[in-house]
C-alpha cells in the first residue's frame, strides 16, 4: 500500500480547522448579508463569491504576496513572529479560509433568510433581543444550512490544490496536502500511487456529501417524513 | 434597444471569431506553419527570445510552454501536442525515447545549466562570499528549491547539498517550488530568504539588480546536460526539426549564452 497516511491526516486537520472557523467566522458575515438592508450589501455579496470564480493562482498570488515581507501584514507577521506564514500550516489555513468563505457563508445567508419572518417578529414582539432571536430561533430552523455549508468548506478545503501549491512549499507534514501529494505522483509517473490516493480522496469526497444530503433529506428519519 | 445593441454585438464577436479561426486554418495549411515546443522553466525567458529571432527569420509560429521537465515529460507521454521538447537534463528526453515518445535521432545537446544560491539584493546574507556555508546561518528558516521529484535542477540542488554535508543538517527548512521558476519566485516573493535557481533566471534582465547569487561549484552537482528532441506524434516534424537545428546556430547560441547557459562544446 503506498497511500501516505500522513499526508491524508494532515490535510483532515486542515480542513477540520478551515471548517471550524469558518462555521464562527460565517455566522456574524451571513447573519448580516441575510437581514441587512444597507444600499451597497451587494458588493460586501460580490466579494463574498469571489473566490468561487476567481482562480485559485489569483488568491494564491495574491496570498503568497501579502504574507511576504513586502507587505504591511507580512512584515507585522514576521516582526511578531520572526518568521513568514508562508509555507506553513497557519499559512495555509488563512488561504483556505478566503478560499472556501462562500462555501460556508452562501447556504448560511441562504436559510437565515429562508426563516418566516413571521416567527421573527413574533420572538422580537415578545421582547427577545436579536442575539436570543437569532440563538433561539433563526438559527434551530437554519440547521441544514449550517450542516451544507459547514460540510460544503470542509469539503472544498479537502479537495484544495491551487492555493495550496502556490502558498505551501510542499513540506511533508506541514503543507503537502493530498491534493499536492497526487499532483507529485503523476508528475513523477507513479500512476498506481497517484491513483489509490486519489481514489480514496474521491471515495470519501463521495461518502462526506452522500451523508449531508441524506440527512438534509431526513430520508432515515423514523415515522412520517414531510 | 440596450439588448438588442448587446446582441448584435455578440453576433459580431461570434462572426468574427469564426471568421479568424477559418482563416487561421486556411494559412497553416497553405505552408505557413506553427509548432508547439514544451521547455524546461529554466528556459523561459531565453527561449522567448529565441523563438522571436525564429519567427521574425522563417515566419514559423513558435508557441511556448514551460514547466518542470519531469511534468512536460508525463504530459507528452499522456499526448499533449508538442512537436519539440528542451528538456533541462537528458533523462527525460532519453525516456521518451525509449518509449517511443520522441525520435532518437533527434536528440542534440544544447546547453548545460548552471546552479546558483540566489537571495534578494536587500538581504543581510552575504551569500557572494559564503556560498553554501550560509545555508545553516539561523537567519535562514526557508530555503527555496525545484521538486526533486521532477525538476532537474531540484535534483542538482539537494545533490549539492549532499556534496557539502549539510543535507541533513538544512533538510527541514526546504521548501518545494513546482518548478524552478517557483523555487525563484518564493524568493523573490521574500517568503524564502534563500534558493538554488538557474543562473538563467539570475541574469535575466527583469532581475538585475534585485539580487545576490554565488554560483555552485561544477563538482558538487552532475552536470546539468539539457537535451532537446523532436517528438514522434508531432504533425510537424519537418518544421520542428527545423527548429532544433536553428537552436545549434550561432545567433541561437549567443541568447543562450548571454543567459547563463554553458554551451556542449566550451564546457
Amino acid at each position: 500500500m503506498s497511500i501516505d497516511w500522513q499526508v491524508f491526516w494532515l490535510t483532515l486537520q486542515l480542513a477540520v480547522v478551515v471548517s471550524a472557523i469558518l462555521l464562527v467566522l460565517g455566522l456574524p458575515i451571513a447573519y448580516w448579508i441575510a437581514f441587512s438592508r444597507w444600499r451597497w450589501k451587494f458588493l460586501v455579496e460580490a466579494v463574498v463569491a469571489l473566490p468561487i470564480v476567481l482562480p485559485p493562482t489569483v488568491l494564491g498570488f495574491y496570498v503568497l504576496v501579502a504574507l511576504g515581507p513586502h507587505s504591511p501584514l507580512g512584515r507585522w507577521w514576521i516582526a511578531l513572529t520572526g518568521h513568514t506564514l508562508a509555507f506553513t500550516f497557519g499559512g495555509l489555513v488563512i488561504g483556505s479560509i478566503l478560499y472556501s468563505l462562500p462555501f460556508a457563508v452562501q447556504p448560511f445567508a441562504a436559510s437565515f433568510a429562508g426563516v418566516e419572518h413571521k416567527l421573527i417578529s413574533a420572538s422580537a414582539t415578545l421582547g427577545a433581543s436579536p442575539i436570543r432571536t437569532f440563538w433561539r430561533v433563526i438559527a434551530p430552523l437554519s440547521v441544514p444550512g449550517l450542516i451544507t455549508g459547514t460540510v460544503l468548506s470542509f469539503a472544498h478545503t479537502m479537495g484544495e490544490f491551487g492555493v495550496v501549491l502556490m502558498v505551501g512549499g510542499n513540506i511533508p507534514g506541514v503543507t503537502r496536502t493530498v491534493s499536492i501529494d497526487i499532483y507529485d505522483q503523476v508528475q513523477a509517473s507513479n500512476y498506481a500511487a497517484a491513483n489509490q490516493t486519489a481514489l480514496l480522496l474521491l471515495v470519501f469526497c463521495f461518502a462526506v456529501l452522500a451523508a449531508v444530503y441524506g440527512l438534509n433529506r431526513k430520508v432515515w428519519a423514523v415515522g412520517p417524513g414531510k | 434597444m440596450i439588448k438588442g445593441m448587446k446582441c448584435s454585438s455578440w453576433l459580431g464577436m461570434v462572426s468574427l471569431f469564426v471568421l479568424t479561426s477559418t482563416f487561421g486554418v486556411a494559412v497553416s495549411k497553405k505552408g505557413a506553419k506553427e509548432i508547439n515546443v514544451a521547455a524546461a522553466a529554466d528556459l523561459s525567458t531565453a527561449m522567448h527570445e529565441v523563438a522571436q529571432a525564429y519567427e521574425e527569420q522563417t515566419g514559423v509560429k513558435v508557441k511556448l510552454s514551460f514547466g518542470a521537465s519531469g511534468s512536460l515529460t508525463q504530459q507528452i507521454e499522456n499526448g499533449a501536442p508538442f512537436d519539440v521538447f528542451f528538456s533541462a537534463d537528458m533523462d527525460y528526453p532519453r525516456q521518451l525515447i525509449s518509449h517511443g515518445d520522441a525520435e532518437a535521432a533527434s536528440l542534440y545537446r544544447y546547453a548545460v545549466g548552471r546552479l546558483v544560491l540566489w537571495t534578494p539584493a536587500d538581504s543581510a546574507l552575504d551569500v557572494e562570499h559564503r556560498g553554501m556555508n550560509i545555508l545553516t546561518d539561523p537567519q535562514v528558516t526557508k530555503i527555496a528549491l525545484a521538486n526533486p521529484q521532477h525538476a532537474p535542477y531540484g535534483r542538482a540542488a539537494v545533490a549539492a547539498m549532499k556534496h557539502v554535508g549539510l543535507y541533513d543538517q538544512v533538510s527541514d527548512r526546504l521548501v518545494l517550488g513546482e518548478n524552478v521558476s517557483q523555487a525563484a519566485q518564493f524568493v523573490e516573493s521574500g517568503n524564502a530568504q534563500i534558493g538554488f535557481v538557474a543562473l538563467a533566471h539570475a541574469v535575466t534582465p527583469a532581475m538585475q539588480g534585485k539580487g545576490k547569487y554565488w554560483q555552485i561549484p561544477a563538482e558538487a552537482y552532475p552536470e546539468l546536460d539539457q537535451g532537446v528532441v523532436v517528438l514522434a506524434h508531432s504533425r510537424h516534424k519537418e518544421e520542428a526539426a527545423a527548429f532544433v537545428e536553428y537552436i545549434k546556430t550561432k545567433a541561437a547560441t549567443a541568447v543562450l549564452r548571454k543567459y547563463g547557459f554553458a554551451l556542449p562544446e566550451q564546457k
